[in-house]
């Protein structure tokens, strides 16, 4: 949803790439257009069109003249790159900060982390990262 | 550089000894949506009468579509402009109100003024005086939106139009102008539910500009924030408070500025709450500071006498 936080163009911009990295929108879809985004967020069709040429200048997204916005190839890979990058601070940092304000050591938190991974189910388990990933969050927490 | 659909330089108009306004310019640009946003005596509406030749100016100079807009048809046909309290004729319904607004306007689409009558589910027959608060309202925005007219003004339309009939005009009028861009000016009280709508806000206080700007450019330019005084303080020293608000050990304090990743981290390590703040409370803030300057900071800038102000050269 469209909050008052930051510049709506961004928002929209956001929400297309949470698309992309989820998979809602696949490389090659076709994503709505700037008028279908204001009709159903309720916001000018020029801030609308201003979210969705950010991604177009980023390559996230490209212009198939006389028929749309298309998700580029290999859009999804850049996002999940530039998030991994983020992940870190946007995440493990909040999660260690609030495990010491707890007491809670790296230890227990990494038990956590594999008990919600392995919850999460056999996509999560074969992901190659997440043990990278649990040595970091246990490394955050201490 | 896009020519201006309005131009207005200098403009004053007295009311014997009251100034409606006071020096106004500005400019308005073609397609995008305006937001004539203040407080009620403002000077909205003498500035939308100036525009539309309803109205004199005591000095100033204005142009529509380039040219002076008064007793001139050639531009008054290219307007639109539907009022809080429109007039018609005492024998008419509306019926005879759309065949009106019918010859008057180039563009006028008489489909879609049957479309909306339906979906307002106004009866078109019945004489306009007979017909309720909200469904005279409603004839009004029918006209303003089939209008199709280049430039819209809709002084505070809604009246009488329930939460409802309002979503149903917000929404035809942003689906309208996707297929036919126009330049559209909001003159509205309920500034959370157009908000989003907007381009561009213009904000008027005692016959003033205070702001002009980008709606997208006033979003993220403030924030709230709160939590136990001292590490609220602690968390604002230098920057500019526009607000202020406290009980017991607790404060909230609205911030000029936006809040970096690392510093919103560190907000959140203090425990302080931050809350963005909405178009609306921004106006509000803004309106009230300017009316307690007394020094008549036009800009508004200037935050009120009660608000201890740091204007921080760093942070």
């Amino acid at each position: 949803m469209i909050d008052d936080s930051k510049p709506i163009f961004l928002q929209i911009a956001e929400m297309i790439e949470n698309d992309i990295v989820d998979g809602v929108l696949a490389e090659e879809d076709q994503v709505p257009s700037t008028n279908e985004f204001a009709a159903f967020h309720r916001i000018n069709p020029a801030t609308a069109a201003k979210g969705v040429n950010r991604l177009v200048d980023d390559g996230i997204l490209y212009k198939k003249r006389g028929i749309g916005m298309f998700v580029a190839t290999g859009a999804r890979a850049v996002l999940v790159g530039r998030r991994r990058e983020d992940f870190y601070e946007q995440f493990v940092q909040p999660l260690a900060r609030e495990a010491r304000k707890l007491g809670i050591d790296g230890g227990q938190l990494a038990a956590m982390l594999a008990r919600e991974t392995a919850a999460a189910g056999e996509n999560a388990l074969q992901n190659p990262d997440m043990a990278a990933m649990a040595a970091t969050l246990k490394e955050g927490a201490s | 550089m896009i020519t201006p659909i309005v131009q207005v330089d200098k403009l004053t108009r007295h009311y014997r000894d009251v100034r409606a306004l006071d020096g106004v310019s500005l400019t308005l640009e073609p397609d995008k949506i305006y937001g004539l946003l203040g407080r009620n005596g403002a000077g909205k509406t003498t500035l939308m009468s100036i525009l539309t030749a309803q109205g004199f100016a005591s000095s100033g100079d204005v142009r529509v579509f380039g040219e002076h807009p008064w007793e001139n048809e050639k531009v008054l046909s290219r307007i639109c402009f539907i009022r809080e309290s429109q007039k018609y004729p005492d024998d008419f319904k509306p019926i005879h109100a759309f065949k009106a607004a019918a010859l008057f306007f180039r563009n006028w689409d008489q489909d879609m003024a049957m479309q909306l009558a339906e979906d307002f589910q106004l009866p078109m027959k019945r004489r306009i005086k007979k017909l309720s608060r909200g469904q005279l309202s409603a004839v009004g925005v029918i006209i303003g939106l089939a209008s199709r007219a280049e430039l819209t003004f809709f002084d505070e339309p809604y009246l009488g139009l329930d939460a409802v009939a309002r979503q149903l005009f917000y929404d035809r009028l942003l689906a309208d102008y996707a297929e036919f861009p126009r330049t559209i000016v909001l003159s509205s009280h309920l500034i959370d539910e157009v908000a989003n709508m907007l381009e561009h806000v213009i904000i008027i206080d005692k016959g003033k500009i205070l702001l002009d700007e980008d709606a997208e450019a006033i979003r993220g330019t403030a924030f709230t924030l709160a939590g136990t005084r001292a590490r609220v303080e602690g968390f604002a020293a230098g920057r500019t408070v526009l607000h202020r608000e406290g009980i017991g050990s607790l404060v909230s304090l609205t911030l000029e500025g936006a809040l970096s990743p690392g510093e919103r981290r560190e907000a959140q390590e203090l425990g302080l709450e931050v809350v963005p703040v909405s178009l609306q409370q921004f106006v509000i803030r803004k309106t009230l500071d300017a009316g307690a300057d007394l020094s008549g900071d036009a800009d508004g800038a200037g935050a009120a006498a009660e608000t201890s102000t740091r204007m921080g050269a760093t942070r």
